[in-house]
């Protein structure tokens, strides 16, 4: 059975959601990273669902470039992170991060 | 050519006020002497000029139009700034800068050793532009300009030596009083700019509606600028405290001309005021009341210049009995010959205060005739002049054609008059006596200096002899002064008052003569030193009438004491509650901005989720 593309945009907004509500709810930055990853997802999702249903290929070209654009993020989120760890500072929590200082 | 002196003379001394005032006291004092006197004096010469020219051939209809350039323009609303030549206004120019020119000059000598004195003369030319303006302006508004530039030039130079907080009051006690005519003359400039649709004094005058409501009120609402500007009943509270200033500009601005320019304004638009019978009464009944009132207050002073000051008032008051019983060329012969010869009075009395140690209270003066006869014979001219010694003065002519004018208004009008006249003779006589005959009290020192004694020598043939331009029919059918007027003001009134001229002309003569003889009774030199007077009419008398005290009461107090009630100014408290609310926002809304990036993610979200729920709203 194929899925129709009402149906996939439903998940991808699902997907969305989550992915926000991780983001506003979690203080770990490694899941606030992993949260965003779901959102940018979600929107890729969104895309392949668009291009599923004009049968055009854009959306797909656009998926991959989502997928580029997701592992930067990823590669530049992480790279922060280790630094703000290298730097000492003992917890990965987001709300104590607010001072670019030390 | 012709065209071209107007706007040149008053271009002189408004450059000399430029240049002193943007030197900023930087200049020395001998060029600021020579810049401002240089510049009045050569102002006083072009106007010379300019009225030989203007007599010999004059312009058609006796008057040339001069527009420099229009001012403003919006609907059928036209203001220009323009000068009228006419015979009126040579003959105040005449007066501006001529005994401008000589008070600068006085002025020099007067003013030698004051640091300030670029400052001083700033002010005096200024002065002269200002009052200038308001002679020849042909537009109401433009007239305005110079009003308000007299009067601002009058406070600066009331307050001239500022470090003295009596001065400072002084001052703002003479600004705020005009100020309060000035708002009754603003009110009356806007009636007739509203329903004549212009400020053109020759067309205003055209389209008034004789006997109309708003002639009425328009001739009152200017009557109220120009008693406030002349210091007549009830505003004259203002010009003795005025005498804070130095003497060169009691001279100047509160004798000769400044405080003249009410009666020039009612003179200039008399037609309006003949349009309005009630105010024309007013004006005689309150220019009658200025006069015996002011007389007696100049009887009981001890300050020579207070007495001087006094006088001032009451002079002005025949001027505005004159103006109100229809006598324009007579009211306009008396501003003449009294800004002569007050003048005069003013600076032999500013010479007598530098000899004595800048002292004023003529009770402490006293046989100064011996130590400087020159400055005597000036004051007693001036003061000969200002009693109006019959025949001899220039006073008694003018104070003459008021008292004719004033016999055919009423008879009531005519007995205040003589007795002004004699209160006149009497209060300068005594000045006279008490400080130029009998023992020596103070002892003068050092000399008059030459810059000095020329504006006195000069001035004080003029207040013998300036009276023979113009003079009652029983003496000589001369009228030069009202012949030359008659083109603005109308044909003189020559015919005599029905056989009694006279009767009355010895009348006249005869009052000033008694004040003098009852004078020289009172206050002759004697063993004794003479003492002031000092039962309750002679306090109440020097104390101006206790006006000042009903004001304070009246005016003052309560004033200040809504003032000190809306101390908080509960008008600001409004703007005051929308500052409030805006940094009570503010603070509201800068909370989100917490540095919380989780928070920042949030409201992206949510602005994100409203913008598109307001995008896709069906």
């Amino acid at each position: 059975m194929t899925a129709a593309p009402a149906q996939a945009l439903l998940l991808a907004s699902m997907l969305f959601a989550l992915g926000l509500l991780g983001v506003l709810v979690r203080r770990n930055l490694l899941f606030m990273l992993m949260s965003i990853e779901i959102m940018l997802n979600a929107a890729a999702l969104a895309f392949v669902a668009a291009g599923m249903r004009w049968h055009a290929a854009d959306g797909q070209v656009m998926f991959l470039m989502i997928l580029a654009l997701a592992a930067a993020e990823a590669a530049v989120g992480l790279a922060i992170l280790l630094r703000l760890h290298a730097a000492g500072r003992p917890t990965l929590d987001a709300d104590t991060g607010n001072r670019l200082k030390g | 050519m012709l065209a071209l002196l107007p706007p040149l003379i008053v271009l002189c001394p408004l450059a000399a006020a430029a240049i002193l005032l943007l030197s900023a006291g930087r200049m020395p004092p001998p060029a600021a002497r020579l810049l401002a006197a240089g510049a009045v004096g050569l102002a006083a010469a072009l106007t010379l000029w300019l009225a030989v020219r203007f007599l010999s051939a004059p312009p058609p209809a006796h008057r040339l139009d001069v527009v420099l350039w229009h001012w403003l323009r919006v609907g059928g609303f036209d203001a220009r700034i323009a000068f009228t030549l006419d015979p009126l206004s040579l003959v105040m120019m005449l007066v501006v800068t001529g005994v401008g020119f000589l008070i600068h000059l006085y002025a020099c000598g007067y003013m030698r050793g004051d640091p300030d004195v670029a400052r001083f003369f700033a002010c005096m030319t200024l002065f002269v532009a200002a009052m200038l303006v308001l002679v020849l302006s042909s537009d109401l508004l433009c007239l305005y300009v110079g009003w308000e530039g007299v009067g601002l030039c009058s406070y600066l130079l009331i307050g001239f030596w500022y470090a003295e907080a009596a001065n400072g009051v002084a001052a703002r006690k003479a600004f705020i009083v005009t100020r309060i005519g000035d708002a009754a003359l603003l009110c009356g400039l806007l009636l007739l700019a509203t329903r004549t649709g212009g400020l053109e004094i020759a067309g205003v005058l055209r389209s008034i509606q004789p006997g109309g409501p708003v002639a009425e009120a328009a001739a009152a609402l200017l009557l109220g600028g120009a008693l406030a500007k002349s210091a007549q009943a009830p505003f004259q509270v203002w010009l003795p405290d005025a005498m804070a200033g130095p003497t060169p500009v009691s001279a100047l601005i509160h004798a000769a001309t400044m405080v003249t320019a009410g009666v020039y304004l009612i003179a200039r638009l008399h037609p309006l005021f003949l349009a309005a019978p009630a105010v024309m009464t007013a004006i005689a009944v309150l220019g009658l009341v200025t006069l015996l009132l002011a007389a007696g207050s100049a009887l009981a002073q001890t300050d020579i210049k207070r007495i001087l000051a006094f006088s001032t008032i009451s002079q002005l008051g025949y001027m505005f009995l004159a103006l109100g019983t229809g006598a324009w060329g007579a009211a306009i012969f008396h501003l003449v010959t009294h800004a002569v010869f007050k003048a005069l009075l003013f600076m032999a009395a500013g010479a007598v205060i530098l000899r004595v140690h800048h002292q004023q209270d003529i009770f402490r003066m006293g046989g100064l005739g011996r130590a400087m006869p020159g400055v005597f014979a000036a004051f007693a001219a001036g003061a000969a002049a200002l009693a109006g010694l019959p025949l001899v003065t220039a006073g008694f002519y003018s104070k003459e054609a008021i008292l004719q004018q004033a016999w055919r208004a009423g008879p009531v009008l005519w007995a205040g008059a003589l007795l002004g006249a004699f209160l006149t003779a009497l209060y300068i006589s005594r000045c006279v006596f008490i400080v130029f005959l009998g023992p020596v009290r103070t002892a003068p020192t050092g000399r008059t200096e030459a810059s000095m004694a020329i504006p006195l020598a000069g001035l004080s043939v003029l207040a013998l002899t300036g009276g023979l331009i113009e003079m009652p029919d029983a003496i000589a059918p001369v009228h030069l002064l009202f012949r030359l007027l008659a083109p603005v003001l109308g044909p003189p009134t020559t015919e005599g008052a029905e056989g009694g001229a006279g009767v009355l002309l010895l009348a006249g003569a005869l009052a000033p003569l008694a004040g003098i003889a009852v004078a020289w009774g009172l206050w002759r030199p004697r063993a004794g030193a003479p003492a002031p007077a000092d039962d309750g009419l002679a306090r109440a008398a020097r104390a101006g009438w206790g006006f000042d005290a009903a004001y304070g009461l009246l005016l003052v107090r309560p004033f200040l004491a809504l003032g000190w009630l809306n101390r908080r100014d509960l008008f600001d408290r409004v703007p005051d509650l929308l500052a409030a609310a805006t940094r009570w926002g503010a603070r509201l809304l800068g909370r989100m901005q917490d540095g919380q990036v989780r928070r920042y993610a949030g409201w992206i979200a949510a602005g994100t989720v409203a913008a598109l729920c307001l995008a896709v709203r069906p």
